[in-house]
């Protein structure tokens, strides 16, 4: 078989640890064990990019239900998939969920008591274009309570899925609103251990990509796991 | 070079975005050699996980992923995709219907066993945690696979085998539970 690269592995540093103690659901979910140092093999090289079916017309519009606007304030949210070495990602699926613009998700565990909205279910899904840009129109979603301690309030965020080149690649993450005033109190975006990092998972405004009357925009890039400038060479088979 | 984007938990509502319940299957059930791939994620006390979703990467039945970095000689089989996902229900039960693969070459002149890679993604964690399936009566590739072999401790190697536990419906069926903490903990790799 051909020589291959492998990919990095400094940048998983910036991942927040499997066990942080201020969100308590980690402490009964996070292995006790070190995890076992695994180089990569073909298996960990290639992924699943043709794993999806495909994507229907409106899957990247989570604003309107059967032609019914959704309340709220309507957005785009839109940016570019990169690796680490600053290549963009192509024709890769991203995949979104969020609670709706008063935080109430369309989900039976969501007791919350906001109301739900008929004309809005809260996910999407879209291919990156040739650049690796995506874009989505939906709600800004709301902040919303949760059980973790007294008092607890997520930061408005939206849930993305992605996918990348190879199974290594594979990242799932919460996209955040600029100038949150529940940051300081959130457990889950204050579990990644670097401030910069964390910081990497905040939007930024647009007003140049806003439109007039319609819609404001919010910009997020991603940077996925990126190759080795130096491939990993196989040895010869006898 | 760019700081990579971090990892946050897919939290208890993943199913709005991810569940899709045609990605279970991988095969139809009456293919050729489709095999069941049933299990349940359980946490550190025991219980089942009920918000947790399991994806699978395979390569196909001759050892050839679906992928154009896999530049090795086996042929592409058109429709096999090699992904699955399953969202665990209420007891964390999650299952696939597929094909056992066949061989991929490892790291230097090696063989793997037959093997799926895992991504275990659920409420509470963070970040999704890797872990592989081997299936326990492929004795003899089993005991040529570098990786499986790094693993000493018996119990500890035993976590990644999938077991047969029953016939049903002329399909092999495979028993793999995942544990995420505690005793019979699976077995997670840094990747």
């Amino acid at each position: 078989m051909a020589d291959f690269e492998e990919y990095m592995r400094d940048g998983q540093v910036d991942h927040p640890p499997a066990l942080y103690e201020d969100y308590k659901s980690t402490v009964l979910r996070s292995p006790s064990r070190k995890a076992v140092r695994l180089e990569h093999t073909l298996s960990e090289i290639t992924g699943p990019i043709y794993g999806h079916g495909p994507i229907l017309e409106g899957e990247d519009d989570l604003s309107i239900v059967e032609g019914e606007e959704a309340q709220g304030q309507r957005i785009f949210v839109s940016g570019q998939v990169l690796d680490e070495n600053g290549k963009a990602v192509p024709n890769t699926l991203i995949e979104i969920w969020q609670c709706n613009a008063a935080g109430r998700y369309r989900h039976e565990v969501d007791q919350h008591p906001a109301p739900l909205d008929p004309n809005f279910v809260g996910g999407g899904r879209v291919v990156t274009d040739d650049r690796g840009s995506y874009k989505f129109t939906t709600i800004k979603p709301g902040a919303y309570p949760w059980g973790n301690h007294h008092n607890a309030w997520r930061p408005a965020h939206i849930h993305f899925s992605l996918f990348g080149p190879a199974f290594v690649t594979r990242l799932i993450t919460q996209m955040y609103f600029p100038g949150d005033p529940l940051f300081p109190f959130d457990p889950i975006y204050n579990s990644i251990p670097n401030e910069k990092a964390r910081e990497r998972l905040v939007s930024s405004f647009d007003l140049e990509t806003t439109e007039p009357d319609f819609a404001l925009s919010f910009k997020f890039d991603f940077v996925l796991r990126g190759k080795n400038s130096t491939p990993f060479e196989q040895e010869k088979k006898s | 070079m760019r700081g990579i984007t971090p990892s946050q938990t897919v939290g208890p509502f993943l199913k709005i975005g991810l569940e899709r319940d045609e990605l279970q299957y991988l095969v139809r059930e009456d293919a050729d050699g489709a095999i069941k791939i049933l299990g349940h994620v359980y946490d550190g006390e025991g219980k089942p996980v009920p918000d947790a979703m399991i994806e699978i990467w395979q390569a196909n039945i001759h050892g050839k992923y679906a992928h154009p970095d896999d530049s090795s000689e086996g042929a592409i089989i058109e429709g096999f995709s090699g992904f699955g996902r399953s969202c665990t229900d209420k007891d964390g039960k999650f299952f696939f219907v597929t094909v056992k693969p066949g061989r991929v070459s490892g790291r230097g002149n090696t063989l793997q066993a037959p093997h799926l890679a895992v991504n275990v993604f659920a409420r509470g964690m963070l970040k999704h945690q890797v872990t592989r399936i081997y299936f326990e009566d492929e004795i003899e590739s089993n005991s040529e696979d570098p990786i499986l072999n790094s693993i000493v401790e018996k119990a500890a190697r035993n976590t990644l085998l999938a077991k047969i536990s029953q016939s049903e419906k002329n399909n092999f069926v495979y028993s793999f539970d995942i544990r995420l903490q505690g005793e019979g903990e699976t077995v997670f790799f840094e990747v």
